[in-house]
């Protein structure tokens, strides 16, 4: 068997050093383009205006009547981020699976046609990043005027924009993991979605559900900005203080905010240790 | 299951050849060992005759057709047919024992009982039955990640077991297990085969289990086979010639002297004394 000599220098080295200068060639037009200057954020002017409305921000606003408003808007915003990220899965996960190459049937043969795998595969991924490119404060804007002021708007919006995401990452976590188990079923005769649930998804559970969870985390955040257009939760109540410019009000919302992050962020680690 | 293969020859990734040129015929029921160094092209052959990898070159036939013209779910059903045993067996860490040696049969399970299992393992005296006759009943409800190397290389063989394949493919099955219990999987892997009347193909790294299990034992090197014969006619010059290029003495369990079968029998023509370092 005739082997080519490797070559004495690290053939990676090339393509190595031009990534890494692409990446900052890239970098100085998007620093230019933005006008950043770091200088402006500590200018004088900025100092005292930002000074002024962080002076009204303590004492926290805890008055009895404002807490049970902030408890229900908190609870609506949970619910939102819930219900929405429920419904984002649910489309996600078949989309995932459509999207998925290690799957692919045709890759241990016979191939049916060059094109007929991407033929359902291509529209489906343009579907995904389709959902995943408009964002979710724009289908909240719309769907306010479909469905209406309210939570739904945000449910919806939700449901839209992260289930393009989700379904995005949740294939590239199936192709990022082993996929010698699922291969290995196939070429014994397996259907590629047993061969899906007995080789990958038990490679890939504790990274989906822990992508997930952070996917509702943001769509918490979410849901609060989404509040300021009319859809419902804390952002409701957080758009009103600040045009009171009630610095109180917006530091108790503000604090919520802290906690409920800091709660999904328990829940994460919680269920990743559960499946470790 | 039967093969023939025809001036055979496989180049992966468009410029590696694995198999120069392999010409070999094995019956229904036949039990062959392949042994040679490693770079050989043993995996190769294998992947071949389990129609995971499909010839680049030469003819293949299984059953008599080639099944690279068959229709799509004929080939799946010919694959439901074929257990691969692998030398690093691709096993999910975190999927229980049961699970994975029930994966066996999910090429003959209708779906809805695929997805049940899931569930609830669907066959567990079953997997029981294929995980015992390995020495490994006891890790039925363990998750692989909880085994050790040569554990889940038995793992990979019950599951095969418990497929019941008309055709077995062994790849250096028992690379990780210790002489006992190596001697006792490649005798299960053979008793099955006998009792079923099913052909095994198997890869193995040490020479002596192949001489001492196989009726039938083929040298590759190089992606050609050097020669093909019953144990009892394979002498030390051929063994020493066919690994020259790895190691002075052919590879064993433990790196025991050779005992050629020969050398317990009617002397050959040809045959030389028994090899000792």
């Amino acid at each position: 068997m005739p082997v080519a000599l490797s070559p004495s220098r690290d053939p990676a080295a090339f393509p190595r050093l031009a990534f890494a200068l692409a990446a900052v060639l890239l970098l100085w037009p998007g620093l230019q383009l933005t006008e950043f200057d770091p200088a402006a954020l500590i200018d004088r002017r900025s100092r005292e205006v930002m000074g002024k409305f962080l002076g009204t921000f303590f004492p926290l606003e805890l008055s009895e009547g404002f807490l049970e408003l902030v408890l229900k808007s908190t609870l609506e915003t949970l619910a939102i981020a819930t219900a929405g990220t429920f419904l984002a899965i649910v489309l996600a996960f078949p989309l995932s699976l459509v999207v998925s190459r290690s799957l692919s049937i045709s890759r241990i043969g016979p191939r049916s046609g060059p094109w007929m795998g991407d033929f359902i595969r291509l529209p489906a991924r343009w579907l995904l990043i389709l959902l995943r490119s408009i964002p979710e404060i724009v289908w909240a804007l719309l769907l306010v005027r479909a469905v209406g002021l309210g939570p739904a708007a945000g449910v919806f919006a939700i449901a839209i924009n992260y289930s393009g995401m989700l379904g995005k990452v949740y294939f590239e976590i199936y192709e990022a993991g082993d996929t010698r188990p699922a291969r290995a079923l196939m070429e014994a005769g397996s259907g590629r979605l047993a061969a899906f649930f007995y080789g990958i998804f038990p490679v890939a559970l504790p990274e989906l559900v822990s992508y997930s969870v952070y996917r509702w985390e943001c769509a918490v955040r979410a849901s609060v900005v989404m509040g300021f257009v009319g859809a419902g939760g804390l952002g409701i109540q957080l758009e009103l203080s600040m045009r009171m410019l009630n610095g109180g009000e917006v530091s108790t919302i503000l604090l919520v905010f802290f906690l409920l992050v800091l709660l999904a962020d328990g829940i994460s680690a919680l269920l990743r240790r559960a499946l470790a | 299951m039967d093969f023939n293969l025809d001036r055979v020859g496989l180049t992966l990734d468009g410029k590696h050849r694995a198999i120069e040129e392999i010409s070999l015929g094995i019956a229904h029921g036949e039990r062959v060992a392949v042994i040679g160094p490693s770079g050989a092209g043993k995996t190769s052959l294998l992947r071949v005759l389990g129609t995971a990898l499909r010839p680049t070159s030469g003819r293949l036939a299984v059953e008599g057709r080639d099944p690279w013209s068959l229709a799509r779910e004929a080939l799946r059903r010919l694959r439901a047919r074929t257990g691969t045993i692998y030398q690093a067996p691709p096993l999910p860490p975190r999927q229980r024992v049961v699970t994975a040696v029930l994966a066996g049969r999910l090429g003959r399970w209708p779906l809805w009982k695929s997805y049940a299992s899931l569930a609830y393992p669907a066959d567990i005296p079953g997997a029981r039955a294929a995980l015992e006759r390995v020495d490994l009943a006891e890790r039925l409800f363990d998750r692989c990640d909880r085994l050790s190397g040569g554990q889940l290389q038995r793992v990979g063989v019950a599951r095969v077991l418990y497929q019941q394949p008309e055709l077995i493919l062994a790849d250096e099955p028992v690379s990780s297990l210790d002489p006992q219990l190596a001697d006792r999987v490649v005798g299960e892997l053979n008793r099955e085969s006998i009792a079923r009347g099913v052909t095994l193909v198997a890869s193995l790294h040490a020479v002596d289990l192949a001489l001492r299990w196989f009726p039938r034992v083929v040298g590759l090197r190089d992606g050609v086979v050097t020669f093909d014969l019953p144990p009892v006619r394979i002498t030390d010059a051929m063994l020493t010639e066919l690994y020259a290029s790895e190691s002075p003495v052919p590879p064993t369990q433990d790196n025991r002297p050779l005992e050629l079968p020969a050398a317990r029998l009617e002397p050959v023509a040809g045959a030389k004394q028994p090899l000792c370092r």
